[in-house]
């Protein structure tokens, strides 16, 4: 089971977290592993909590990830990394993308959206790192990119090489977003990750 | 070079390996993609059937007709198509027929968790279980076979979790395209109680055939561990148990019905202690032990929802659960909702203010039960709500009725919405029933569907007209508004609902998420009028949100796509068009 490197990426319907699972699990295909997708199709994906589990190693069986295991948790919305913070192991990784999507009970004013969420996450997964994907990507030249500035993070987390995932963008994303794709995973690789 | 495939598409190209050319489907979630990756095949004829028994019942002739069929739906679908299901059993098949059931443990996207394998049991079918994508292609095309072998449709039954998890697999090459020879053979066939008793016969003889088979097939197969502890399992469980327990003995069912008896027998006799690990019913378990084979399962698992490999080592090896954070339970739940500007808000918004009772029925819109549209009473089933009306009525009277509509989609009404509403007219009710037409079917993926008038294949084809097809019926008042018109729509509702005859509204306006079109320009709050009323909020909409601090509503104009509806819901008209 330790062989086996577990990644959770959660975030809201809609995000595109899809193809951030598509790319890393691409890369591990190449580099010859063995590989599993979760994702949860049909009416959660309507705006509601999403989540992919991505695992590869020499043998995966569970195509879900034991709770507990997750290496990586990789959220796009920062409720969406605590919601899911206790499938990820106690020295797990934590990166945060900056952004905050109010959920219905906190749109409509029943509940409040915990201000103070990344230090409750810290407490209890002190290797989190919070980035601005959002900004950057607007920075390379289309807000869409976000979650490619993610893989970038997480693939250096998680040590795949940056040509393998360079070769695996060039495989899923459109010609035409391309250039943009690949400028914001570079930028993604140099950020500086608290592991 | 292995690809990585969902379950779903690995069926698909089981069949297309297996040289299938005929596959039919009504499209539903855990199901959808197998028939819509099919119809990517140049070669394979696939339609979108208006429902699940009409898709098992094109399915049958195909078979009849000597082509190998592939027929999909999810659980639900199966009881739809349960009437041709049971007596195909007794016909048995010419060309090869599997009928792929995929069922939702957990209910991702579904009214009921129930477990299809009980259907082989009673409609006598052979079932088939894989437990990933590379397996799901293999017994696909072996289904086939089988099917063929012992003149009888073959049930493949999946999960989500099969279906919607990605594994690796190793593609084949298109087999050969059979077509068998077509023969008149009446008794065979044609199911008077006079050919059927003969079809009895050898539907029993069959079943015994596929007994003895059972015992065999690689199918199923030992893996032998440890002899302290043996797991009978099967699909995805199988691979909860070898990710939690990995040095147990396992025996993996891929036939779960029927069960080997003597296999299974040698098993249990060879292990310490015997347990099953099956989600949701105990199939398996019981059949054991009406054999007398001693085996535990239910009183250590749960009957609920999906397994997990902790969840297996915990009540298995005695580990413990992880530690919790205490997090999640001071974390906002965030239900899934309808989009920024889907038609179905304004129809929901509309029917809260009128307070009126609402029967619903299967699709995006059941979303409209939630809070804060908070606009269903009930939802049971596709094609429910309008025979749910005519109920309501006939309990308790006319008057209630004027304060009661029936809720359903375009493409459910052409499901199962069509009959009931012939009910009403016949038995004379009163009832108001909305149909949404948004031009497809939304939650499955945007399938279209016969009121579309484009094919699977995205061909052209003849468009069912619902208006037509409601006044044929007899509904003489049938009006078509725009839901996003809010006081048009509260008018035609208004005066549909005081009328003492069945009405049907057709509220026509396609999904959001395919009609991008903006119907206003951009919208913004003007905070000097905004006195924080939070109507605007009501309407459940992410384009629109409250800023505490202020107690002002705000724009999203990152989801925002100026659908115009929440301007109509303002009372002090603070949300403006940007002019320019």
């Amino acid at each position: 089971m330790s062989q086996i490197m577990n990644v959770l990426i959660t975030g809201v319907g809609g995000q595109g977290t899809l193809l951030t699972s598509r790319i890393i699990a691409q890369v591990a295909v190449d580099l010859g592993h063995d590989v599993k997708v979760t994702e949860v199709h049909g009416m959660a994906q309507r705006g509601g909590s999403v989540v992919s589990e991505v695992r590869y190693g020499e043998k995966v069986y569970s195509p879900t990830i034991p709770k507990g295991e997750a290496d990586v948790l990789l959220a796009f919305e920062k409720l969406e990394a605590a919601r899911w913070l206790d499938y990820l192991k106690p020295d797990g990784i934590v990166i945060i993308n900056d952004e905050r999507v109010d959920p219905l009970p906190v749109m409509s004013g029943k509940m409040k959206y915990p201000e103070d969420i990344i230090d409750s996450i810290t407490q209890f997964r002190p290797k989190t790192t919070v980035a601005n994907a959002t900004q950057t990507a607007i920075e390379c030249g289309n807000v869409k990119a976000a979650n490619v500035v993610l893989v970038g993070i997480l693939s250096k987390v998680i040590g795949l090489p940056p040509e393998k995932v360079e070769e695996a963008i060039r495989k899923l994303v459109p010609p035409k977003a391309l250039e943009v794709n690949l400028a914001a995973f570079r930028r993604g690789v140099e950020w500086s990750v608290n592991q | 070079m292995k690809r990585l495939l969902i379950g779903n598409e690995a069926i698909a190209r089981g069949a297309y390996e297996a040289g299938a050319s005929v596959a039919t489907a009504y499209p539903g979630t855990p199901s959808t993609e197998i028939v819509s990756h099919l119809a990517r095949y140049e070669d394979i004829y696939a339609e979108w059937a208006p429902n699940e028994k009409v898709a098992l019942e094109v399915g049958i002739g195909a078979s009849i007709g000597g082509a190998r069929t592939l027929v999909a739906m999810k659980h639900v679908g199966i009881n739809v198509a349960a009437d041709p299901l049971y007596t195909v059993a007794y016909t048995g098949v010419n060309g090869g027929l599997v009928i792929v059931s995929a069922d939702d443990p957990g209910m991702h996207s579904s009214q009921n968790e129930q477990d299809n394998r009980g259907y082989g049991k009673f409609a006598k079918l052979p079932v088939i279980e894989p437990s990933d994508s590379q397996e799901a292609k293999d017994y696909t095309a072996l289904a086939f076979e089988l099917s063929e072998q012992f003149d009888t449709p073959v049930m493949l039954r999946v999960t989500t979790r099969l279906s919607h998890s990605q594994t690796l697999v190793e593609e084949g090459e298109r087999g050969e395209l059979v077509l068998k020879e077509y023969k008149k053979n009446a008794p065979k066939y044609v199911m008077l109680p006079g050919y059927a008793r003969g079809r009895h016969v050898e539907v029993e003889k069959r079943m015994a055939a596929l007994s003895d088979y059972a015992e065999t097939t690689p199918l199923n197969r030992i893996e032998w561990g440890d002899k302290k502890l043996g797991i009978i399992t099967s699909g995805v469980a199988y691979q909860y148990v070898r990710e939690a327990l990995p040095d147990v003995s396992v025996l993996k069912l891929g036939l779960v019905n029927p069960l080997p008896k003597n296999l299974i027998t040698s098993f249990a006799q060879q292990v310490e202690r015997l347990v099953v690990v099956e989600e949701l019913e105990p199939v398996i378990e019981q059949q054991l032990k009406a054999w007398g084979i001693a085996a535990e399962g239910k009183e250590i698992f749960t009957l609920l929802g999906e397994y997990s490999p902790e969840m297996i080592a915990q009540r298995l090896a005695g580990e413990a659960l992880p530690p919790v954070s205490g997090l999640t339970s001071q974390i906002p739940p965030r239900p899934p909702l309808l989009c920024p500007g889907c038609p179905h808000r304004g129809v929901f918004h509309v029917l809260r203010k009128r307070r009126v009772t609402v029967m619903g029925d299967i699709g995006c819109y059941t979303l409209g039960a939630l809070s804060p549209l908070e606009a269903m009473d009930a939802c049971v089933c596709m094609g429910a709500s309008i025979g749910m009306a005519m109920g309501m009525e006939k309990a308790r009277g006319e008057e209630f009725a004027s304060k009661m509509v029936g809720v359903i989609g375009d493409s459910t009404f052409v499901h199962s919405g069509i009959t009931p509403l012939i009910d009403i007219v016949y038995n004379q009710g009163t009832s108001t029933i909305l149909i949404l037409d948004n031009d497809t079917t939304a939650m499955t993926g945007h399938q279209d569907h016969p009121a579309t008038g484009v094919t699977i294949k995205k061909s052209p084809t003849n468009k069912l007209d619902l208006e037509a097809l409601v006044r044929a019926v007899g509904i003489k008042n049938v009006r078509v508004v725009d839901p996003l018109k809010l006081d048009e729509l509260d008018t035609v509702l208004g005066e549909e609902l005081a009328r003492r005859e069945p009405s049907v509204i057709i509220a026509k306006r396609p999904c959001a998420l395919i009609d991008r079109t903006p119907i206003t320009s951009t919208l913004w709050v003007d905070e000097e009028l905004c006195n924080g009323c939070k109507a605007c909020i009501r309407i459940g909409c992410t384009g629109i949100y409250f800023k505490d601090n202020e107690k002002k509503a705000a724009i999203n104009p990152n989801t925002c796509v100026s659908c115009g509806m929440c301007p109509q819901v303002c009372k002090v008209d603070a949300i403006k068009v940007v002019e320019g």
